[in-house]
């Protein structure tokens, strides 16, 4: 038995959600789809160590989910859309997660993304054919 | 008949509704972004299409990872929009078109693509922010109906965007033998360029975003020759979700006219693209 090797693996800073990731992070991203429900977000936030251990996560897991520690929590199976239903108690939007995949500010992870955009106006116009208001 | 009367396209991300529900369209941040929606709700008030084809994935709010279907079309009267853990109330229902919904599904089978039929589906931000985008001004008792199909985008093995591609074809047979007088818009949702996770987070690509623009415009079949790992390392994990576009794209003719382009980066996370295309005849 062995998990399938992909080309995508190399792919750096990258944690490609297939079966091998979603076979070993499903209880995690199971406890994480129950807080779709408002009683759920309830009982989880009044006792967070006994809702993960109601669900299963492994110990790794549940101290991640308890430390809001995402890079971890990405790394042991769990997928960003179920990791922003967790992410939610920590006071945390998916650009706050991205900040902290980095190990940076939320500023500075937002200073990123307008570098990798800086100039996109000026390609739109010689690309032409853009609306520009 | 019913007729395909336009393609749309756009980013379907939960910022997005959001700032519609706080209203910051005037926002600087926001201004230009939705701004460039104007002329697409202009045509589409001109066109009063009857019913939207809604290309989107589900990102964990009907379909959990238990039972996940490549391709799962709506088969319903109506659908919901529900709670998806975040705390934005729900939007109203949506209006379906059962009989349609079935007309297609028996299409695109007898095509030998195996979607999995819904009877009932909640739909979540990548349904309802496209649809908010579009026709948000208006009371939903005047929305035109909504068919969702929801592809897989977020557990591989994923399907391909030739496969969307094709799929946008047996759509465009089974719109096009509807007895039903219809005017039909087809909305492939999502992308452009985002990675949300990792150490890579954050990646935008202005370039192959505007490539993908075109290609999709004039040359689809170089987009139905990439491969989702060239996608993904390109466009980001999330990026991927541009194959989606294909369905739309499958569904028009070979050549098209741009009635609409419109492209601003970053919006929170992602280079976010808008076109309105039609068959040019």
């Amino acid at each position: 038995m062995a998990w399938r090797q992909h080309d995508y693996d190399e792919i750096p800073g990258t944690y490609v959600f297939d079966g091998k990731r979603s076979h070993s992070g499903y209880a995690l991203n199971r406890m994480a789809f129950s807080f779709n429900s408002e009683a759920n977000r309830q009982e989880f936030a009044a006792d967070m160590d006994a809702y993960c251990r109601k669900y299963g996560l492994s110990d790794e897991q549940r101290e991640a989910v308890l430390n809001g520690e995402f890079l971890k929590l990405l790394q042991m199976g769990g997928n960003i859309y179920y990791l922003a239903k967790i992410a939610v108690f920590h006071g945390m939007t998916v650009q706050d997660a991205g900040a902290a995949f980095h190990g940076i500010t939320t500023d500075e992870f937002k200073q990123i993304l307008l570098n990798n955009a800086s100039g996109f106006e000026e390609r739109l116009k010689q690309e032409g054919g853009f609306w520009h208001g | 008949m019913a007729k395909i009367i336009g393609g749309l396209t756009t980013s379907h991300i939960p910022a997005i509704g959001n700032a519609m529900y706080s209203k910051l369209e005037q926002e600087p941040y926001w201004k230009r972004f939705f701004d460039g929606y104007e002329p697409v709700k202009a045509w589409l008030d001109e066109m009063q299409p009857d019913l939207a084809i809604v290309v989107y994935n589900d990102h964990g709010l009907n379909f959990f990872l238990n039972q996940v279907p490549t391709f799962a079309l709506g088969c319903a009267d109506s659908y919901q929009n529900d709670d998806e853990g975040w705390g934005i109330p729900a939007s109203a229902d949506v209006k379906g078109d059962a009989e349609l919904s079935w007309h297609i599904a028996e299409t695109m089978i007898r095509d030998e693509f195996d979607i999995t039929t819904c009877q009932e589906m909640k739909v979540d931000h990548g349904f309802m922010v496209p649809m908010n985008l579009f026709w948000r001004d208006k009371p939903t008792t005047n929305w035109p109906k909504a068919i969702p199909l929801a592809v897989n985008t977020v557990q591989h093995p994923l399907t391909s965007a030739k496969r969307c591609y094709d799929l946008g074809k047996s759509l465009r047979k089974a719109i096009d033998s509807y007895p039903e007088d219809m005017k039909v818009v087809v909305i492939g949702t999502g992308g452009l360029s985002h990675q949300l996770q990792g150490e890579r987070a954050g990646i935008i690509d202005v370039d192959f975003d505007l490539e993908c623009m075109d290609k999709i415009i004039n040359e689809p079949s170089w987009m139905t020759g990439l491969s989702n790992d060239y996608i993904m390392e390109k466009a980001g994990t999330e990026g991927i979700e541009v194959i989606m576009w294909m369905v739309m794209r499958g569904a028009l003719n070979d050549k098209v006219n741009v009635l609409h382009k419109h492209y601003h980066a970053p919006i929170s996370n992602t280079g976010a693209g808008v076109l309105l295309l039609t068959d040019a005849e």
